[in-house]
């Protein structure tokens, strides 16, 4: 059984960075995402309600909780997603690094190749393999020589783990593989702007179990590099891939805490009765 | 208040758990009962029928166990329903060994009836209504989820391990006034004994109460009295203990 042991936020870190890299190739400190009292509108209609979250640098947080919760919403408003809908309002703060996101000198395009995100349906360009990948560091012009982008591209598919299924058929169009490599190309395609977070959205939803599996494994080499919010309606997968879990109800944040603590021994009754399967 | 399940079935699932666990506890205590009274009136063929009926307690672990067990699977239980699961297959084992220990004073009693009665059998019917009556309280408090009677099942477990001692000391004392009394003292040594790890057994059921209520057993060690262990009684009929004992050793 386990003795009354809720770990600090500090504790978790320290954990996770002690299977980062060794001290003497350490990276620079990881951007870390703090919200104050975000409020959302749509329109009349208030999605969510004075958020106060931080996002760990290290490891995944995932965002649980039921549909409509504004779960979703908080996602897309990590890397200004909502812009693009008409009618949706935002205020309060959401620093990356101390910066806010929404100020009026911050670059959507630079922000959102921070800021990468990965959504339910995987969505590859009509385009190849390679051109999936090379795309977004040919607009941000990442690269300066043809060999250059073709080790980034190489270099992104093995990050996702899908190199070795693909690497002699990178003329292929991307939409001729399945959902689960079509996923993890789209991961790629992510990595491939060099970002500092991952979003993902139900990144999981359409695919097998199988294929979940290859994802799920390669959060948990990503989580070593990138800082990964993932929305998800699997409990279990919340259990699995993360480390912090936040659950969301009717636009609130409810509780935020360890993963292990939010599902063996929550706070709030109502993540209990979510949690459990008493209200959906 | 306890919100039910979506999937009412769950909830039905959960609460055939502690049904079973209320019916095993139920037998677990009847067995104790009648094994101590077989004891007390020396009936060898009311002991033969406890030794017996200790089949039941084993198939009800089992059912217990497999629904517990198609439950984790099935359901992937969360939070206070895993806890809840958890919990009950801790019990269950643990009824089910007591009722291991009341077949076994039984067996005794079947030995003990054919020799000589001595004087020591009160004082383990006295120890066996403490035990008895911790057994009880822990499963009322572990059905009704009271973890305030559950903490007195934990305080009140040295009441049990007190008696242990000086039945221990009294039975040796017997031994060496009358050697014919050898036998049937090292029956009821073993018969305390029995008695004492019942008690020890209570005190864990009431532990995987508030295991289930708080998530986190207890990390306060209980009070703890059982001084048999160390307790040495030399030819002139001194009672003293070891003088190396340090608090704190012993079994849990």
């Amino acid at each position: 059984m386990t003795q009354m042991n809720v770990k600090t936020d500090d504790e978790i870190l320290s954990e996770n960075s002690m299977t980062a890299s060794s001290p003497v190739t350490q990276e620079a400190p990881r951007p870390t995402f703090v919200t104050r009292g975000v409020d959302v509108f749509y329109g009349d209609k208030q999605a969510l309600f004075g958020i106060d979250l931080d996002v760990q640098a290290s490891g995944v947080t995932a965002l649980i909780g039921p549909s409509g919760c504004g779960k979703s919403t908080f996602l897309r408003c990590m890397n200004r997603m909502n812009d693009t809908i008409d009618g949706c309002r935002i205020s309060g703060q959401i620093l990356l690094d101390g910066e806010d996101i929404y100020d009026d000198q911050v670059d959507v395009v630079h922000l959102r190749a921070r800021v990468g995100i990965v959504f339910q349906k995987p969505n590859p360009f009509p385009k190849s393999i390679y051109d999936n990948v090379a795309y977004g560091p040919r607009i941000h012009g990442i690269t300066s020589s043809k060999s250059e982008l073709d080790d980034l591209v190489k270099h992104s598919l093995e990050k996702a783990g899908l190199w070795g299924e693909v690497a002699d058929r990178l003329d292929e169009p991307g939409t001729g593989l399945s959902g689960g490599q079509q996923q993890r190309l789209c991961i790629a395609r992510a990595i491939a702007v060099q970002p500092t977070v991952i979003l993902m959205d139900e990144p999981c939803s359409a695919l097998d179990p199988i294929a979940t599996a290859r994802i799920e494994d390669l959060m948990g080499e990503l989580r070593e590099q990138f800082t990964i919010v993932i929305v998800t309606h699997s409990m279990q997968q919340a259990a699995r891939v993360s480390q912090r879990t936040a659950f969301f109800h009717l636009g609130e944040l409810v509780e935020v805490g360890a993963t292990a603590d939010i599902f063996s021994n929550p706070v709030e009754q109502r993540t209990q009765d979510y949690i459990t399967g008493r209200f959906g | 208040m306890e919100h039910q399940h979506i999937v009412r079935e769950f909830d039905e699932e959960l609460k055939k758990l502690d049904n079973l666990i209320a019916e095993l506890g139920g037998l677990a205590e009847r067995q104790l009962a009648g094994a101590v009274d077989a004891l007390v009136r020396r009936d060898a063929e009311r002991a033969q029928e406890i030794a017996a009926a200790d089949q039941r307690l084993d198939d009800l672990e089992r059912e217990i166990d497999e629904l517990g067990i198609d439950i984790l699977i099935r359901r992937q239980p969360m939070a206070n329903d895993f806890r809840v699961v958890i919990a009950a297959l801790k019990t269950s084992s643990i009824l089910e060994r007591i009722g291991d220990y009341a077949k076994n004073i039984a067996k005794r009693t079947i030995a003990l009836s054919q020799m000589p009665a001595i004087g020591s059998v009160r004082s383990v019917q006295r120890m066996a209504e403490s035990a008895q009556s911790q057994i009880k309280v822990a499963l009322d408090a572990y059905l009704t989820r009271d973890a305030e009677l559950a903490q007195d099942v934990r305080i009140r477990d040295q009441e049990i391990d007190s008696m242990h001692t000086s039945l221990f000391r009294e039975l040796l004392t017997y031994m060496m006034e009358d050697h014919r009394t050898i036998t049937a003292g090292t029956h009821l040594l073993f018969v305390a004994k029995n008695l004492e790890r019942i008690g020890d057994h209570a005190t864990t059921i009431a532990e995987n109460l508030l295991f289930l209520i708080h998530g986190a057993v207890p990390d306060d060690p209980r009070p703890k009295n059982d001084a048999a262990h160390y307790t040495i009684v030399d030819q002139n009929d001194v009672v003293s203990t070891a003088s190396h004992v340090s608090d704190g050793e012993d079994e849990k």
